[in-house]
């Protein structure tokens, strides 16, 4: 029954991140994006992370794929790009066969060692209680500093993407503003 | 031949195939938006191979582990669409190779 669950799962997950690679209009990619999202989501299930596996839906295709699609419409929808023109020869030969080499690397690492490492004593792990109460527990207690720390750091991802992102409505497209000059460019062009 | 439940290696070499995938992804294509979910993609790969470790060695902390690999990867995203948002606003394009100056 796992088997079945686990084929169905990384078939999805494959056909999602194929088609984030290969297509070229960016919508599709971020659809696909949420296929490999919602197959994740599954095989999570399938090993007893029932929370990471709503986290992951609510996050990740609800939230992180629909910015994806947000900043997409805001910036066209139909700039695609073409797949054809390879712009540094040899570049995308030699991208493929990394990709085929650190794919072979890790499997071989997998299926010829073995998982080592000592089971836990602070955070065992059992399936018969309610995943999001245990997770809650570990979190709260062990991880509470992290914890913390996340907070602070989406408070400056939010501040910095506001920044970021300001209208200047004085900025055109390709002009300079007075900030962007650097000090010496404007000492030399005295 | 097969076991009842497929073992952690599966669920492994799974993870180590999607990270090839992404990070293929992340070399090929030109187009920033792409990219970044080429790097989403990589994320989550991780995030599998984190709860295979955290099913095969009993640890919840695995599990943890893949949480704030999610808040670290919402905070990503929100900043690095913010600065593709306002390369855009000047440039009128997010092509990674025009990109070579690291003014806005």
């Amino acid at each position: 029954m796992e088997w079945a669950v686990f084929i169905a799962g990384a078939l999805i997950c494959l056909l999602g991140a194929f088609g984030v690679v290969t297509r070229t209009n960016p919508v599709h990619a971020a659809l696909s994006l949420v296929g490999t999202l919602w197959g994740m989501a599954v095989l999570f299930i399938a090993q007893e992370a029932e929370f990471l596996a709503a986290v992951q839906v609510i996050v990740y295709a609800g939230s992180i794929v629909v910015l994806f699609l947000f900043v997409i419409m805001l910036l066209g929808v139909d700039t695609t790009e073409d797949l054809t023109v390879e712009p540094l020869t040899g570049q995308r030969t030699g991208a493929i066969v990394a990709g085929v080499l650190l794919a072979g690397g890790l499997i071989a690492v997998f299926s010829f060692g073995a998982i080592t490492g000592a089971e836990s004593v602070a955070a065992p792990f059992d399936p018969s209680a309610a995943n999001p109460l245990e997770i809650g527990r570990v979190l709260f207690t062990d991880y509470l500093w992290a914890f913390e720390i996340t907070s602070a750091l989406l408070v400056i991802a939010v501040t910095g993407a506001v920044v970021l992102a300001r209208h200047r409505p004085d900025s055109y497209v390709d002009e300079d503003l007075p900030g962007d000059t650097l000090p010496i460019e404007t000492e030399e062009a005295r | 031949m097969f076991a009842a439940a497929p073992p952690p290696e599966v669920y492994l070499g799974l993870s180590a195939v999607l990270f090839a995938i992404g990070a293929v992804g992340l070399l090929v294509r030109r187009n920033a938006l792409v990219m970044f979910m080429c790097v989403e993609l990589m994320l989550n790969a991780v995030n599998l191979s984190f709860i295979t470790y955290a099913r095969a060695l009993d640890d919840l902390g695995g599990q943890v582990a893949v949480f704030f690999v999610l808040v670290v990867a919402a905070a990503e995203v929100v900043v690095g669409l913010g600065i593709i948002v306002s390369i855009f606003r000047r440039r009128r394009y997010a092509d990674a190779d025009d990109l070579s100056l690291l003014k806005g």
